[in-house]
């Protein structure tokens, strides 16, 4: 059976209708595109995605209720790809503009299977627009999707005017077996500052293909950080294209992959302007069957002079069977930049355990301080204090 | 009286690059309940060996014999269990743990075992407090609380925090590794102080050192020359200034 014959693909693009020309011919990508070679998607082909049906409004609320969110300034819920107004809410300085046709690809995401997709079936999401010199505070965004062989694609778009800033918590979580791709094009004018964390707790069975598009102006500011934990197979892309001088990004990430599942970080940093700055670390423990994906690609233009980019990846293996497949690219054109990335894989140290068991601490709680130890200096990333604490709670074994 | 040590044909070999190779060749050892014994011996005698393979470390492989605490099969034991029986090993090297803060290792473990022993677990209020009595005894800076374990402290400031863990967790058995190494003489005189502020009745204490200086401070019931992976000479503390003096040789000569 060729890709294209798949049930998954018969079932998209006919979902797709006249736009379904924006997913390409190739059906999903298999190992031979390199893109996917880590994180192939031929194990959703047996499944004829369907539109996900809306849901019970009283449940979902129930499950928001559930969360221990930080205190905040907003909240806008979406259940099976359905904005759910009467559950969300926003500070006065901010709108959630109705949905444009928006049925392109944006420039800066195409040739990209993820955002192809979302173009083709995509549904309404958040429209954030912060006005000028406003700070929205902390907005909480949380997207569920529950159900077997459905699938849902929201857009969303966060814009930051000049000198805006704002903080998002954006938490992704399900249960069955689904399909979610959710996009988020974000655009930072000059000196707008957008901080977002990516929670991403999408259940054990689901397939998660998320991506996000940013530009940022002039000495502006997109720190993104993910907290990839969930979901059978879940990629989690990030495109960061510097546009303006003196703009910085931070592209961060911590993966926990156990049981048979697979997550990826993918990123493409785009210097596109002389004098900015990037910086990532992602750091991913795998225990039992877990894949683990790094690909992170840092291009800097030859107009990009004065360039300082850091990429560290780390890898941290408890167990025989677990897999990292690590990718990173630095593609310079510039002759005056500062590029530096590194790589690590391994295991526990040894030393380290043996001293924390001959001071009396159990095996397994010795194994999840040390882990916890591998992934704070990377929590410690993230600027806001109280998304600190919330990442702390959802780490293994938490503090 | 089963409230001791009790080692007796102890042996333990290493894998060295796929050959194991024999470090504890018949091993004897008796530590009476409140007593403090010294070990001497010359580099790679297997003073180090000895003090992992009673403290639990995986990668020695006991071969023969056998070691008790307390009546209990220690070799059978996990290192944390030996921990809960009173077992503390001051390590030669402290392991650096880079992103675990100081003062929360302390109380994981002070509560680890408190727990194990069926005692009450401290608040994290009660462990400050404690901690601070304790880190200013050893004149240690309280900032060495905050920082993460072992992480950019010199030499001593690694052998005050072993003696601070010991202090804390009120081992009824503390091996010291050659604590005394890379320590100047007032470094020295209070990680002793930490020592003899912990003898008594029920605390005994395996010394392993090169030096007489620290059985100065220490002053041991028993002094044991080690050497080839066995004790080849026991006496009082008059044995450690005779090494001092003529060292290893007519001890070896001796044994052979």
């Amino acid at each position: 059976m060729s890709e294209n014959n798949a049930a998954a693909w018969q079932a998209l693009t006919g979902r797709a209708g006249e736009r379904a020309a924006l997913l390409g011919t190739e059906g999903l990508p298999t190992r031979r595109v390199e893109a996917w070679h880590y994180t192939p998607l031929q194990s959703l082909n047996g499944v004829a995605w369907q539109a996900a049906p809306a849901l019970d409004d009283a449940a979902v609320k129930q499950r928001v209720d559930g969360l221990a969110l930080p205190k905040h300034d907003g909240l806008l819920v979406f259940a099976n790809g359905r904005f759910c107004k009467a559950l969300s809410h926003l500070p006065a300085c901010m709108d959630v503009q109705e949905y444009g046709d928006g049925s392109a690809v944006q420039p800066l995401l195409a040739g990209r299977f993820s955002a192809g997709l979302n173009a083709a079936l995509r549904q309404p999401g958040a429209r954030l627009h912060v006005p000028a010199g406003k700070d929205a505070g902390l907005i909480v965004m949380v997207s569920l999707t529950e159900g077997n062989g459905v699938s849902t694609h929201l857009h969303h778009s966060v814009t930051l005017d000049e000198g805006a800033s704002l903080t998002l918590l954006d938490i992704q979580l399900g249960e069955g077996q689904y399909l979610t791709n959710p996009q988020m094009d974000v655009h930072c004018a000059d000196n707008a500052h957008l901080s977002h964390v990516t929670h991403q707790a999408e259940s054990r069975e689901a397939a998660r293909l998320g991506i996000i598009g940013a530009c940022i102006g002039e000495r502006g500011n997109y720190d993104s950080f993910t907290l990839n934990q969930g979901g059978v197979l879940a990629r989690q892309e990030v495109v960061s294209q510097l546009s303006g001088p003196f703009s910085n990004t931070n592209v961060n990430a911590i993966q926990l992959v156990d049981g048979s599942r697979l997550n990826d970080l993918s990123s493409m940093i785009h210097h596109a302007s002389p004098d900015c700055t990037s910086r990532q670390t992602v750091r991913t423990v795998l225990s039992e069957n877990g894949q683990g994906v790094f690909q992170g690609k840092i291009l800097v233009d030859q107009i990009a002079q004065k360039t300082d980019g850091y990429q560290m990846n780390q890898a941290l293996l408890l167990s025989e069977k677990a897999q990292m497949n690590s990718k990173p690219e630095l593609e310079i054109y510039a002759d005056d930049v500062k590029c530096s990335h590194g790589a690590t894989v391994g295991a526990l140290d040894e030393d380290q355990l043996f001293y924390l068991r001959s001071r009396g601490v159990q095996e397994e709680q010795a194994r999840d301080l040390l882990v916890q130890a591998f992934l704070l200096e990377t929590v410690e990333l993230v600027e806001h204090e109280s998304l600190r604490d919330y990442l702390l709670k959802a780490l293994p074994g938490h503090v | 009286m089963s409230d001791f040590l009790k080692i007796e044909g102890l042996k333990a070999q290493i894998d060295a690059d796929g050959t194991p190779k024999e470090i504890l060749k018949g091993l004897d050892l008796t530590i009476p309940k409140g007593e403090v014994h010294a070990i001497m011996g010359p580099n790679g005698s297997g003073k180090s060996t000895l003090s992992y393979v009673l403290a639990g470390r995986e990668d020695y492989e006991v071969t023969g014999g056998s070691a008790h605490f307390k009546g209990q099969d220690l070799l059978e034991l996990e290192p944390e269990e030996r921990a809960a029986l009173g077992v503390f090993l001051a390590f030669q090297s402290p392991v650096e743990l880079p992103g675990v803060n100081n003062a929360n290792f302390l109380r994981t473990a002070v509560n680890a075992v408190r727990k194990a022993r069926g005692e009450e677990e401290l608040d994290a209020v009660s462990f400050l407090k404690l901690a601070r009595e304790e880190t200013a005894r050893l004149s240690m800076s309280g900032e060495m609380l905050k920082r993460a374990v072992n992480v950019g402290f010199s030499g001593g400031e690694k052998k005050r925090n072993e003696v601070l863990q010991m202090r804390l967790l009120k081992p009824s058995l503390a091996i010291l590794d050659e604590t005394d190494s890379g320590l100047d003489i007032d470094a020295l005189r209070i990680v002793a102080d930490g020592v003899n502020s912990l003898r008594g009745p029920d605390f005994s204490s395996l010394v392993i050192t090169h030096h007489q200086r620290l059985l100065d401070y220490i002053v041991p019931d028993r002094v044991h020359v080690m050497a080839h992976g066995r004790i080849i000479h026991s006496g009082g503390p008059e044995v450690a200034t005779l090494l001092e003096k003529q060292g290893y040789k007519q001890f070896l000569e001796a044994a052979a």
